[in-house]
């Protein structure tokens, strides 16, 4: 679905990616595990067009999608979950609902949309006509996932859904992801918290410095030696 | 002439103010910019416009959309100028910086700096346009008076003030209702999110920039159509009483724009009255700094921005 090939991102002389390939299929969860500073986040903006890569190719469902401008890959089916959620502080919360549903111009069936996501997160129903600024930190993830839901998108980009949230709410964070990929939505997960990301992940890649180190598939190895690689260094086999 | 003549003067001065004021408000509010040649813009516009009348006896008719379409085409050429430039790369590292404690991305500064260049460029493009100091405006005046309670108003002025009103609240409603509107607001205050929900940012502030700037027009031409003529200190005169009003109500609300004006026409009248004319300008400059010292830092808020920060 999501096939990325030797992509290379910089700011300014400082190359956040080095070379980054990867691939995330449809129907599955795929997950990217790292440490800070490994260049997941810039992954994830390069993805949706925000920084611009120096070499290297994105493709989603055999269309190149480097040189497009984010409105156009939104319109393609992807969406991202920024990370620090990024909500519209200033506008209420069915305001950013329908910010995400900017590029559809079905109105009736945005204002469906919008009923189910209030199906789907209760406490944003209740919280309605709020300022996104000011709901909690997990509400505003909440808001953040429906406002890219609201485009429709066929491959869900989410990058830290769960940072700086309480277990509570990181646990009802992992169950929408389940829930949405119960649904046929794609994912694809940056994450910190590679607990919880090896439970929903069907596939997995570590990033270390700019370059993906590592892939595998959760069930063949536990998730202590996954973050023995990712977070304390690489045990060589002898 | 009593106290409450001189209130409904201030008042009627002070929707000409907020007439003014409604584009730098919309500037403020969709793009946390300040326009320095917001004022030169008009005035070029209306320069143009007396221009026409009076070399080619154009009609009011034409003059008129021809200084709003103008006003706004040079905002277009302003903006693309002097705001437009790096906003969106991410990738050229560090322009932000500190003075006075106050977080500032050298961006807004050169943006700055480059429209108070703009604005001389656009101001003496205007006097080369037309040298003379005095210059005719098509006139639209209407002296009939009314009286009610001892209290006259010129028909023409209280037309000005409807068409205030009628504006920013036409306005205001409108950036909150429609998809347009909301976009704008969108990319005050989350650009990045903006261009992730697939907003096209950089087209949709150029637009309200020229919108803002078209705005300007419409008040140049409905100021000057009352006065019938327009001189080099026009371009000017817009930039500060539109300015003052815009921050009175809060910068970058577009309702509180008309209660700035409004404010501000009513102390300059009763300041005129008590202290003479340099009173009046004294309690324009005195309201300014007042606004800019004491409320200004700590309430960066408005209709549109809400106190919010911007997360980046």
């Amino acid at each position: 679905m999501l096939t990325i090939d030797g992509l290379a991102t910089a700011y300014g002389k400082i190359e956040a990616l080095k070379g980054v390939s990867l691939q995330a299929n449809a129907g599955h969860v795929t997950c990217m595990l790292g440490p800070n500073g490994a260049g997941k986040s810039t992954l994830m903006l390069t993805i949706a067009g925000i920084l611009k890569p120096k070499a290297g190719s994105i493709r989603f469902e055999g269309e190149e999608l480097v040189g497009k401008s984010s409105a156009e890959i939104v319109a393609r089916g992807l969406a991202l979950v920024p990370e620090n959620r990024l909500v519209f502080p200033a506008l209420t919360v069915r305001e950013n609902l329908m910010a995400g549903a900017y590029r559809r111009r079905d109105r009736g069936a945005i204002r469906d949309d919008i009923d189910k996501m209030f199906v789907r997160f209760p406490r944003l129903k209740e919280r309605v006509d709020q300022l996104a600024g000011l709901l909690s930190g997990g509400e505003q993830q909440m808001l953040a996932v429906a406002r890219a839901l609201m485009s429709r998108p066929r491959l869900l980009l989410m990058d830290e859904p769960s940072v700086g949230l309480a277990p509570l709410v990181v646990a009802e964070i992992f169950q929408i992801i389940r829930q949405l990929h119960s649904e046929g939505v794609s994912i694809f997960l940056v994450e910190q918290n590679a607990h919880m990301a090896l439970k929903v992940a069907h596939h997995f890649y570590l990033m270390e410095q700019g370059r993906v180190t590592f892939s595998g598939n959760p069930g063949e190895m536990s998730s202590d030696d996954v973050i023995q690689r990712a977070y304390l260094g690489q045990r060589r086999a002898a | 002439m009593d106290i409450l003549q001189r209130t409904v003067d201030g008042w009627l001065d002070g929707s000409a103010y907020a007439l003014v004021g409604i584009g730098l408000a919309l500037t403020f509010g969709t793009l946390r910019r300040l326009n320095l040649a917001y004022g030169a813009g008009a005035m070029l516009a209306a320069y143009a416009g007396s221009w026409l009348f009076t070399r080619y006896d154009a009609p009011v008719w034409l003059i008129a959309p021809l200084v709003v379409g103008l006003a706004a085409l040079i905002g277009l050429y302003v903006e693309r100028l002097c705001f437009a430039t790096g906003r969106d790369n991410l990738q050229d590292g560090a322009t932000r910086g500190t003075v006075a404690g106050l977080g500032f991305d050298a961006r807004e500064v050169v943006a700055l700096a480059s429209s108070f260049a703009v604005w001389m460029q656009l101001e003496q493009l205007a006097i080369n346009l037309l040298p003379r100091h005095l210059n005719v405006f098509p006139s639209l005046a209407v002296t009939t008076e009314w009286s009610g309670g001892g209290v006259h108003v010129r028909a023409d002025r209280l037309l000005l003030a409807a068409l205030a009103i009628a504006l920013a609240l036409g306005l205001a409603r409108w950036l909150g209702a429609s998809r347009t509107g909301l976009a704008w607001r969108a990319a005050a205050t989350q650009r990045t999110a903006a261009h992730l929900v697939g907003i096209p940012v950089v087209r949709q502030q150029a637009l309200a920039f020229a919108v803002a700037c078209g705005f300007s027009g419409v008040a140049a031409f409905a100021v000057l159509a009352i006065e019938g003529q327009v001189t080099p200190m026009f371009g000017m005169w817009v930039l500060i009483k539109g300015l003052v009003a815009a921050m009175l109500g809060g910068l970058g609300s577009i309702r509180g724009v008309l209660i700035g004006g409004w404010v501000l026409g009513i102390v300059e009248a009763h300041a005129q009255a008590l202290f003479g004319a340099v009173g009046r300008e004294f309690a324009t400059y005195a309201l300014l700094f007042a606004v800019l010292v004491l409320v200004q830092p700590r309430r960066r808020s408005g209709l549109l921005v809400s106190g919010a920060h911007d997360a980046r």
